[in-house]
């Protein structure tokens, strides 16, 4: 991706432990993490990582116990104004003033920000989101998709350089994802950093330049995401055999395959994400031809980011 | 930069703004129904038995009641207002849109209790063009009056503010303007004078300290106090500064605030 490189967003130890009533809980734990200018960045994580706390650190929602935070070349624990207005926040919850209209409502976020009235840009984002039509309408009278549309007008208004999507999509229907899935590669367009949480991991694949995956509050993994996919991806192959083996053949047994216990399914599993594993299956079905091996079937999965995510989890789990 | 980076004047703006217009939206609980109220105290304690009353201090009962009642309706009003205006965001979750922005307390607070403020000054220029219609009377000392009236408005939004943060349910954002300052200021002079008491009720009637801004109000309306104007006015500026320093606290440490 050209032009990123910058890192406009910098966390270096940075902890949060909740106060409770046994004891306190530590939501994150020593993050330190690195956002380019440009990217967009998918965290990743089951419920309860530390995703909307970590974006709570960021814009001020919450306060951290421990760590620094840059954003812009500005601390954050001093210089917050100037952080603040150049980042912008989609939360998670569907939460605004039901009974402003739309219009008003994201006229308000930009004055907040310190932006001047500016109708023509208000209008501008509005009909980017296709909400132009709605914007004399009450936010209440809008359905949850365009409501989380004007959270996302809300955001933009005053043109952030940095903008979290916490969960963007969640309850948005498939047709309404992809629309979203389109304003955000149209905003990366613009040069706006995104740093989006999703459940949907198959979001982050299709759209993130970088992935970092967090749990428990610390951060697992983070890389580029094709790097990750290279790295971690494999091709699973499932041979369905015309006739039972006992043994596999010697040219069979160099590829990294397994035999199924009443040896009808030959199972292949390796490759790293960039496409060899496909080539070696090729190699493979050569190899049965040329051993006399019959196959009436052959079922060829790569690896998904989904994939890669769940296997690191259980990894993490099991350690 | 789009502003300023030690006071961002267009977020105090936008925020003063939006509140005020969500009195307008709520114009019949904000402002008619209070002035409807204090009509109804006009007509019954003003017209009706204040006819048989005796003048109190040479001032008529009607007109003797008419600072009482007003501060009973700016304190209700300018500290549920402000408390509502704060609340509202912390129930719904939209607080994390001013937590967000760059504002601090200072542009929070001319948006929150100036609005809150200003919605008291008009509710006070209203219920006194109200009671025209009820009642002769005439401010002896107008510009007193109307200073008076703003440091009350603006320290009671103050405190109503503070009560929006401390709040964490509708019952607790109504317990203190129902079971203290209402009683208080009904108890506080509002239709007699403190001086009247006997010992030692006069004495326990000063501890009240809303006593001391009906007293405080009804000098700048009649030239004629149950304390010094200045002990009112010390107190309330003590009050204000009080409220100030509380809210200071908290956006500091974030409590109820931030996470």
């Amino acid at each position: 991706m050209a032009g990123v490189s910058e890192t406009i967003l910098k966390l270096e130890g940075l902890t949060k432990v909740y106060s409770g009533p046994s004891g306190g809980v530590k939501a994150l734990d020593g993050v330190d993490l690195e956002i380019r200018k440009g990217e967009i960045f998918a965290l990743l994580g089951p419920n309860g990582a530390g995703k909307t706390t970590l974006i709570g650190a960021v814009c001020g929602l919450v306060r951290p116990s421990a760590g620094t935070i840059t954003a812009f070349g500005h601390d954050l624990s001093r210089n917050w104004r100037a952080a603040r207005a150049r980042i912008g926040l989609v939360p998670q919850e569907l939460s605004t003033d039901m009974f402003e209209t739309v219009e008003r409502a994201v006229a308000y976020s930009r004055g907040l920000f310190g932006h001047p009235p500016d109708k023509a840009r208000i209008a501008e984002i509005l009909q980017s989101l296709s909400l132009y039509e709605k914007r004399s309408s009450q936010i209440r009278e809008l359905s949850g998709g365009m409501k989380r549309r004007v959270l996302i007008a809300k955001a933009l208004a005053h043109e952030p350089e940095l903008l979290f999507l916490d969960e963007p999509t969640a309850g948005v229907d498939v047709e309404l994802r992809k629309g979203m899935w389109e304003q955000i590669a149209a905003l990366r367009e613009r040069g706006t950093t995104i740093i989006l949480t999703t459940h949907y991991i198959e979001e982050a694949e299709l759209m993130a330049d970088r992935v970092g995956i967090i749990r428990g509050g610390h951060i697992l993994m983070v890389d580029d995401k094709d790097a990750m996919m290279k790295r971690m991806g494999t091709t699973e192959a499932v041979i369905a055999l015309t006739k039972p083996l006992t043994q596999l053949p010697g040219e069979i047994a160099k590829f990294p395959v397994t035999l199924s216990e009443d040896g009808t399914e030959l199972c292949y599993r390796g490759g790293d994400g960039s496409g060899s594993g496909s080539e070696a299956v090729a190699d493979l079905t050569k190899a049965l031809i040329a051993a006399g091996v019959d196959y009436r079937g052959i079922d060829v999965h790569e690896s998904s980011l989904e994939d890669i995510f769940v296997d690191l989890l259980s990894q993490e789990e099991g350690a | 930069m789009a502003f300023n980076s030690r006071f961002n004047l267009r977020g105090a703006w936008s925020i003063y703004q939006r509140e005020l217009m969500r009195a307008m939206r709520t114009a019949f609980q904000s402002i008619l129904s209070p002035v409807l109220t204090t009509s109804l105290y006009f007509i019954v304690f003003g017209t009706v038995i204040g006819a048989r009353m005796e003048p109190v201090d040479g001032v008529p009962y009607g007109a003797f009641i008419i600072p009482g009642l007003l501060m009973l309706t700016l304190l209700g009003e300018t500290t549920s207002n402000s408390s509502f205006g704060i609340y509202m965001p912390r129930f719904t979750g939209t607080i994390y849109e001013l937590l967000s922005a760059p504002v601090g307390v200072a542009e929070t607070l001319i948006g929150f209790v100036g609005a809150a403020a200003t919605k008291g000054l008009i509710l006070a220029a209203i219920i006194l063009g109200t009671a025209t219609f009820f009642v002769d009377y005439q401010i002896a000392h107008p510009i007193y009056a109307i200073g008076f009236i703003m440091l009350v408005t603006a320290s009671f939004s103050l405190f109503g503010f503070i009560l929006g943060i401390w709040a964490d349910s509708f019952e607790k954002l109504g317990i203190i303007p129902l079971l203290f300052l209402t009683p208080l200021t009904f108890l506080g002079g509002t239709f007699y004078s403190i001086d009247e008491l006997p010992e030692p009720w006069n004495t326990i009637a000063l501890v009240n300290p809303i006593a001391f801004l009906v007293s405080g109000l009804r000098w700048t309306f009649y030239g004629t106090s149950d304390v010094s104007i200045w002990v009112s006015l010390g107190l309330t500026l003590g009050f204000l500064a009080l409220c100030t320093g509380v809210i200071a606290f908290i956006f500091k440490t974030g409590w109820r605030l931030r996470e």
